[in-house]
């Protein structure tokens, strides 16, 4: 089933206009960051506000390296690197503090994050960002300057990016399932369920704490550098403890603790404002898109914690064969 | 020298407010155990009914409206939300938490807009002189509000049957439930003393110097977060003291910005961060918090 459902995602591109290849691009950029999210606050049961961070390190990190000429794969693989490496220097704090307090502790990474975003100008750009050169593999450049003919389609940017994206978000999404159906995700589970049982069936805890912290950040490196790719351009504001609060969101959404609950609250979070825009005519005057987006998403955060503890994710359809009735004993 | 007094009376002024609002969350995590992060909402609630009422009730009239409100809506938050999600994970109700602080906040600042509201508050512009000292008097009402304001929470914290099931609350929630107190209004109570907190916290937050109450006055609430957990999540003393500390970071680091220009602008902001980082990193559980400690 899901590998048809993966199957369909090669057909939009030669359906679907810019502005809708655009919002899945995004979509799919917010997927990979969140499934990185999901190892971290769903499996484990460690908040992180500071994903946007993460996301700023990976974005900036291939800007620049980019622009200094050095070939995009490397400047990806090496801003993937720098993200986790940046989790890394967090992990006395990430590997001590549980839960909800490392929330807290997390927000100071956004807040002093985007403080030299806005101020390490020779890096950065300052407040106006900087323009984010393109991916490039093995010679084939991810642009629009020739668009390549595939079936009668004109493949421009958007179209080439769209299969990045896919076999990025596929990557990811394969590799996350594998640490979340092993042994490291029932340890991960096991920390969240029961910390100091965890511990006395011989998980290290402060470690895989630490260690799922680095992997959720490299997560949120490898997200920043897709958007920087769809956006092709960085802008610090973006960056901001709105965007964390975005991804906690998603994760709520879809589901806590699986690959596809990450999938399914980033479709929704990111789909839902570019779908609001498109048809703004239908909202009240005094209703931006974006704070309509916000207050539908944020109410449904709430009924979900409260109604759906699963996630979207776990709605199941009625099966059309009824299920053979229980035996009482 | 004299800007060092300033600076220093400035700082404790708004540490004392930083210290009205943690202790508020402070209260909320000892009675519910949940951690919450619509406080700044619920703050800005409180202030926009001030900035929005003032010229109809005057401003002690409207003051008293926005702790009102603001109490009743988080004992609303308390009575929809938080009591009927509590089996779950505190994680998972931080989050539940985060949705309605995303609500709260965009319906205000869509409200707000781009305005900034003033207050309507007695003391103006008004400076008061101390010798070659000159500080803002709404500072001055702010130490003093917020002083009193810790003070009596304090005492009634110690000596009042509230204060008495909130203690034995936090101490031990299912023995406090079996000796008759009520758990249900034990938390509603905490969550609309920490709106009411939040409320008054909001006036002083957006008087002089301040320009007023505008979209970004929630950052400025965010502040409160690192002053909680510095001084430790459930300790009271915590929280005055991890307010203090943010205040007087945040005003020596604006003070004395041109001294630090290699830092960046604005570094006074993101300071209290810093330091929050830098404190986690010596004490995990903050300056007075609790170790967490397990028997097996």
């Amino acid at each position: 089933m899901s590998r048809l459902l993966w199957l369909l995602l090669l057909v939009p591109p030669f359906y679907l206009d810019g502005f809708w290849l655009q919002a899945g691009l995004f979509a799919m950029a917010a997927a990979v960051g969140a499934i990185g999210l999901n190892l971290l606050t769903g499996a484990t049961g460690q908040l992180s506000m500071g994903h946007a961070f993460f996301l700023a390190v990976g974005a900036y990190g291939y800007t620049y390296w980019a622009g200094e000429g050095m070939p995009p794969l490397l400047a990806a693989i090496l801003s993937v690197l720098l993200a986790g490496i940046a989790g890394l220097a967090f992990s006395p704090i990430s590997g001590r503090l549980g839960g909800v307090n490392l929330g807290i502790a997390t927000l100071g990474l956004v807040f002093v994050g985007q403080h030299v975003l806005f101020n390490a100008e020779d890096v950065t750009g300052g407040v106006n960002g900087k323009a984010v050169p393109p991916f490039e593999l093995f010679g084939f450049v991810f642009d629009g300057t020739e668009p390549l003919n595939v079936l009668g389609i004109p493949f421009g940017q958007q179209e080439k990016l769209w299969f990045l994206g896919l076999a990025v978000l596929g990557l990811a999404a394969w590799f996350a399932a594998g640490v979340l159906g092993g042994r490291p995700g029932r340890a991960l589970n096991a920390v969240r369920d029961h910390r100091i049982a965890a511990g006395v069936m011989g998980v290290p805890v402060a470690r895989y704490r630490a260690s799922v912290f680095v992997l959720s950040s490299m997560y949120g490196g490898l997200a920043g550098v897709l958007i920087a790719l769809a956006f092709q351009r960085t802008v610090p504001d973006y960056f901001g403890i709105t965007l964390s609060l975005d991804y906690l969101a998603m994760i709520v959404i879809g589901g806590l603790g699986s690959v596809r609950g990450a999938v399914v609250g980033a479709l929704v979070v990111t789909l839902l404002p570019q779908m609001l825009t498109h048809y703004s005519d239908a909202l009240p005057e005094s209703l931006s898109p974006a704070s309509a987006a916000r207050l539908l998403y944020g109410t449904a955060v709430v009924v979900i914690v409260l109604f759906l503890p699963g996630g979207l994710s776990r709605l199941s359809l009625p099966t059309p064969t009824p299920r053979p009735k229980e035996t009482p004993a | 020298m004299t800007k060092l007094i300033e600076l220093i009376v400035n700082g404790v002024a708004t540490g004392a407010v930083y210290a009205l609002i943690a202790l508020g969350f402070v209260v909320i995590f000892k009675a519910t155990e949940v951690v919450n992060f619509a406080h700044a909402s619920l703050l800005l609630i409180g202030g926009y009914v001030v900035a929005e009422t003032h010229d109809d009730f005057g401003f002690w009239g409207a003051l008293v409206l926005g702790v009102l409100v603001a109490a009743t809506i988080g004992g609303i938050v308390e009575f929809a939300v938080i009591r009927r999600a509590r089996v779950l994970d505190q994680a998972v109700v931080a989050i539940a938490t985060i949705g309605i602080d995303i609500v709260l906040t965009s319906e205000l600042t869509r409200r707000i807009g781009t305005d900034t509201l003033a207050l309507g508050d007695p003391w103006g512009d008004h400076l008061v002189h101390l010798g070659s000292v000159t500080i803002p008097a709404t500072r001055i009402a702010a130490l003093l509000a917020a002083g009193t304001l810790i003070g009596i929470f304090l005492l009634a914290f110690k000596y009042t049957a509230w204060g008495v099931s909130m203690r034995a609350v936090a101490e031990d929630s299912e023995t406090a439930a079996l000796m008759g107190i009520r758990l249900g209004r034990v938390s509603i109570g905490a969550w609309a003393v920490a709106g009411g907190l939040a409320a008054v916290a909001a006036v002083f937050l957006t008087v002089f110097p301040t320009p007023g109450l505008d979209r970004t006055t929630s950052y400025a609430a965010l502040k409160a977060f690192p002053a909680a957990i510095l001084g430790g999540l459930d300790s009271t003393t915590g929280a005055l003291a991890g307010g203090l500390i943010v205040g007087l970071t945040e005003s020596l680091m604006t003070g004395y910005q041109n001294d630090l220009v290699f830092l960046g602008r604005g570094i006074g902001d993101v300071a209290p961060y810093a330091v929050m980082v830098l404190v986690l990193l010596w004490r995990p559980a903050g300056l007075f918090g609790t170790r967490e400690t397990a028997r097996v």
